[in-house]
């Protein structure tokens, strides 16, 4: 047998003997990998987001002799949602804080106000579908209204489901108290709201005003 | 009302071949349910496999789907080489067009998805964890959790055989060919959502075996000693959660357009067509990599294996590996040069995908230094990888010609392209499997392969590809394109009959494999392996015993060498008796089987419009998930003489086949 390379020099013991088992098991506590396991899942998410956004891209402009987004689009309204949501994120950062200072009823608080943003934010974004919708401009009119209400239409179903998320957490924070799975539990959906947030960013910038723009 | 657009025309009675496969699967199906209800296996099943989450378990399993997706892929290939060896001179062969349209989408779609994606996922989920030291991945449910949703995917492919049709639009479903317009029936829908629901499986599993390399590696174990298999393995799961979302975006917007009438991908009302080709390459041109980088792993310790040596050349492997994941998507564009984006852009993508032959050639470079001046043994697995050597190396070739742009507008869509592609898929994907179940399954299952009914496979194998695959190459330089049923010109048929014939001695090495598997369990004792370590590995699979006891290492090893086995045993490493520990160890939960169940339900609803269903089917798949997050118990510990136990024995075992081979000489 042709001799191995080096020994790793933190494992050797004082005669310089190589060390194969640590004394100490090294111990993954339960949720170890979990925050990087959710960024992950996170960033899938985002490249479906920039799938519907280059979609957006090429397919945005084609209006089909139909209404353009000058037509649709009522800016001060979707300030008004944009504002719903960027409340919710900062809410939801007090959230955190509380959390991390094991304020529980604080924390409940400031999560339930969250969830009213959210909602908020859902109402208005549904006004609005609906109100284009009445006006003829359905998905189905052209590829931009296509691209729009998929784009759109999915994020808002991810504050849907974070909004479900954030209640089925604050009964489990009821019910078990802010036990560390808890903890982890907040900390991604903490990164999940954020995250849809810088989503909404995009959309705000890439759909309504650069679509005012056009 | 109740069920949609299901009734009865959609049971295929006036197709006798479906009917004689529906009654031999139905016969097989009840005689395998009888024969575990006789023996009582139920319980055992649901125990000991169906809820497991032990990684060892859900990667036999995924295996098993593999290799039983295997035939049912293969009964497809073998019709449309038939059909094509027939259809000649006004001839109309034996399958009309409505079935043949199904039969090579079916083809394409299962041998991808659902053979080739659960053999390499089974093979990662087994060894990654043995190879860094692990006891399991990082997220045991999930990846019971996305077992059961490929195998709801395999499900609902299955199912489209017997309740309606399959898209007969080819396997990557072009619209608006498989818009609603042009394809009304269910046939896109079953290809749609059995790749929605298995992909949400591939893609938490590539994240859950990110993770578990990143995190749970052994100590001392830094990036650039991990074994070469884990290094493709970390590749190919980046890649899988870098493109499987484009997969399921892309097929959510051919849904939108097919079920509330959008308008992406039609040719009407600013829809673009080419958008979607240009979005399905973006994955499935990473996916030809995620299929074949584990593989070249496996390359990669067999041969270093099997010549006796270090693997030459570590570093530039893992640099090559690297550099083939980034690469892989700067090509997509190089599968419809003919698309017309110009001379500049096809240049482009052009050269992107020559360029991707120099990290592959190094890496065929280093695999002839490993052996070269090695004590090669040529087992089995070694066998494959020499084929595989051979046969890839031409595949790789046609393809640097596909990559011309000016000889791809000749060759675009030709049998030139069918033959590329399985030249590299059959000689690079298929043969590294055969390599590595050879090659692991002692570790598995703790005997060995037959090596008899092996060596005929393996000829059969080798012989029947060539013999079937380079017809369509010449073929494609006469002008014939893919997909066709029937041909005018009788100067192909010879070698459409030649392709036959190769097909039927493939189908010979299939049965001797199955043969294979069968000798070798019936004389499992003659081929019984108890050293654990049966070809002298190179790596810390190798260090446990066959098969490995549910917590891998009673201890956990420390790494100083990437062939960190090899190391050990060059240093004389005694394995420690005493001193275990009670092992913290994931609980068993049927949530993965309850999830993919609804899942399957709801896939089924939704391609049959039972709207009801699907909505019943969904929320009940919601309120379950939920339900599921409210059970916070999910460890256990093994007792320290539970582990103390099982270790004694392996201990007397281990002593007495050491006696056994020192008695030998």
């Amino acid at each position: 047998m042709s001799h191995a390379s080096s020994l790793n020099p933190d494992y050797v013991d004082e005669a310089g003997r190589p060390i194969y088992h640590p004394v100490e098991e090294p111990h993954h506590p339960e949720g170890h990998s979990t925050m990087l396991g959710f960024w992950m899942y996170l960033m899938s998410d985002c490249l479906i987001f920039a799938m519907l956004f280059a979609v957006y891209g090429v397919i945005g402009a084609n209006y089909a002799a139909g209404p353009a987004p000058k037509d649709l689009f009522d800016l001060p309204l979707v300030a008004l949602n944009t504002s719903m949501l960027l409340f919710s994120s900062i809410t939801y950062g007090f959230a955190m804080l509380a959390m991390v200072k094991n304020r529980t009823a604080q924390m409940q608080a400031w999560l339930a106000i969250t969830g009213v943003f959210g909602l908020c934010f859902l109402g208005i974004e549904l006004y609005e579908f609906a109100h284009m919708i009445h006006l003829g401009a359905t998905p189905q009119r052209s590829g931009f209204l296509s691209a729009f209400f998929v784009l759109v239409g999915t994020h808002g179903l991810h504050v849907t489901f974070g909004t479900i998320w954030l209640v089925t957490l604050m009964v489990q924070v009821w019910r078990k108290g802010l036990i560390p799975a808890n903890k982890r539990r907040l900390m991604c959906l903490s990164l999940f709201w954020h995250f849809l947030d810088v989503i909404w960013i995009g959309v705000f910038t890439f759909v309504y005003l650069f679509g005012m723009l056009r | 009302m109740i069920f949609g657009r299901l009734d009865w025309n959609a049971l295929p009675f006036h197709e006798p071949i479906l009917v004689v496969t529906f009654a031999v699967v139905v016969l097989g199906g009840l005689a395998t349910l009888g024969l575990i209800t006789r023996y009582k296996l139920w319980g055992y099943l649901w125990t000991e496999w169906f809820t497991t989450v032990d990684h060892k378990k859900i990667g036999i399993m995924y295996m098993i789907l593999g290799i039983v997706m295997l035939l049912r892929g293969f009964a497809d290939a073998v019709m449309m080489r038939l059909q094509q060896a027939m259809a000649f001179g006004g001839a109309e062969g034996y399958l009309n067009a409505h079935h043949y349209d199904q039969i090579f989408t079916a083809h394409g779609v299962i041998m991808i998805f659902f053979v080739a994606m659960p053999l390499i996922t089974g093979l990662m989920n087994y060894l990654v964890p043995l190879q860094i030291g692990a006891r399991d991945v990082s997220f045991p449910f999930l990846n019971n959790f996305s077992f059961w949703m490929t195998t709801a995917g395999a499900i609902v492919v299955m199912m489209s055989l017997f309740v309606g049709e399959f898209a007969r639009t080819g396997w990557l479903a072009y619209p608006p060919l498989s818009g609603i317009g042009y394809s009304p029936g269910v046939g896109v829908d079953y290809y749609i959502w059995a790749l929605q629901i298995a992909g949400v499986g591939t893609t938490l599993s590539g994240i859950n075996l990110i993770a578990t390399i990143v995190k749970m590696r052994a100590p001392g174990m830094g990036l650039m000693k991990m074994p070469v298999f884990t290094w493709t393995s970390l590749c190919a799961n980046v890649l899988i959660v870098a493109s499987f979302p484009v997969l399921t975006a892309v097929l959510a917007l051919l849904s939108a357009d097919r079920y509330i009438g959008t308008n992406f991908f039609t040719n009407d009302f600013g829809g673009n067509p080419m958008v979607y080709v240009n979005l399905i390459w973006i994955w499935g041109h990473p996916e030809v990599y995620i299929l074949i980088l584990p593989l070249f792993g496996v390359f990669s310790e067999v041969t270093s294996t099997f010549s006796g040596k270090k693997l030459f050349g570590y570093t530039s492997m893992v640099y090559a590996t690297v550099v083939i994941t980034i690469l892989s998507y700067l090509v997509w564009l190089h599968h419809f040069f003919t698309m017309g984006s110009g001379a500049s852009v096809n240049s482009f993508f052009g050269i992107t995908t020559m360029i991707i032959s120099i990290p592959t050639g190094a890496k065929l470079f280093n695999w002839l230094f490993t052996m070269y001046r090695g004590r090669i043994r040529f087992e089995l697995p070694m066998m494959w990888t020499v084929a595989f050597m051979l046969t890839f190396v031409i595949g790789g070739m046609t393809g640097v010609m596909l990559a011309v742009p000016p000889a791809d507008f000749v060759l675009h869509n030709s049998l030139f392209l069918i033959a590329h592609f399985h030249n590299v898929i059959i000689g690079g994907v298929l043969f590294g499997l055969f390599a590595a179940i050879n090659y692991w399954w002692p570790k598995a299952f703790g005997f060995k392969l037959d090596k008899k009914w092996g060596l005929v496979s393996f000829w059969c194998w080798v012989v029947g590809f060539w013999v079937a695959f380079m017809p369509l190459y010449v073929l494609g330089f006469m002008g014939v394109t893919r997909r066709m049923r029937v041909f005018d010109d009788p100067a192909y048929q010879i070698w459409f009959v030649i392709a036959a014939v190769g097909v039927g001695i493939i189908a010979v090495g299939i049965l001797a494999m199955l043969i294979q598997f069968a000798v070798s369990i019936i004389n499992r004792d003659k081929l019984r392996d108890e050293t654990g370590d049966p070809w002298h590995g190179r790596t810390l699979e190798w260090s446990t015993s066959s098969p490995p006891p549910d917590y891998n290492f009673a201890k956990t090893p420390i790494i100083h060498d990437s062939d960190a086995w090899w190391d050990m045993k060059a240093r004389g490493y005694e394995r420690p008796t005493d001193g275990y520990k009670p092992i913290h160890m994931p609980s068993n939960t049927g949530a993965g089987v309850i999830l993919a169940g609804l899942s399957t339900v709801m896939g089924f609803a939704l391609i049959w419009y039972m709207w009801w269903l699907a909505a019943l089917s969904f929320f009940a798949l919601i309120a379950y998930a939920i339900f599921h997050t409210f059970n916070y118990k999910r460890d256990y510990y093994i007792p320290a003489e539970t582990v103390q136990a099982t270790e004694d024995a392996h201990t007397k075992t281990l002593a007495k086949a050491l006696a056994a081979a020192a008695a030998k000489g």
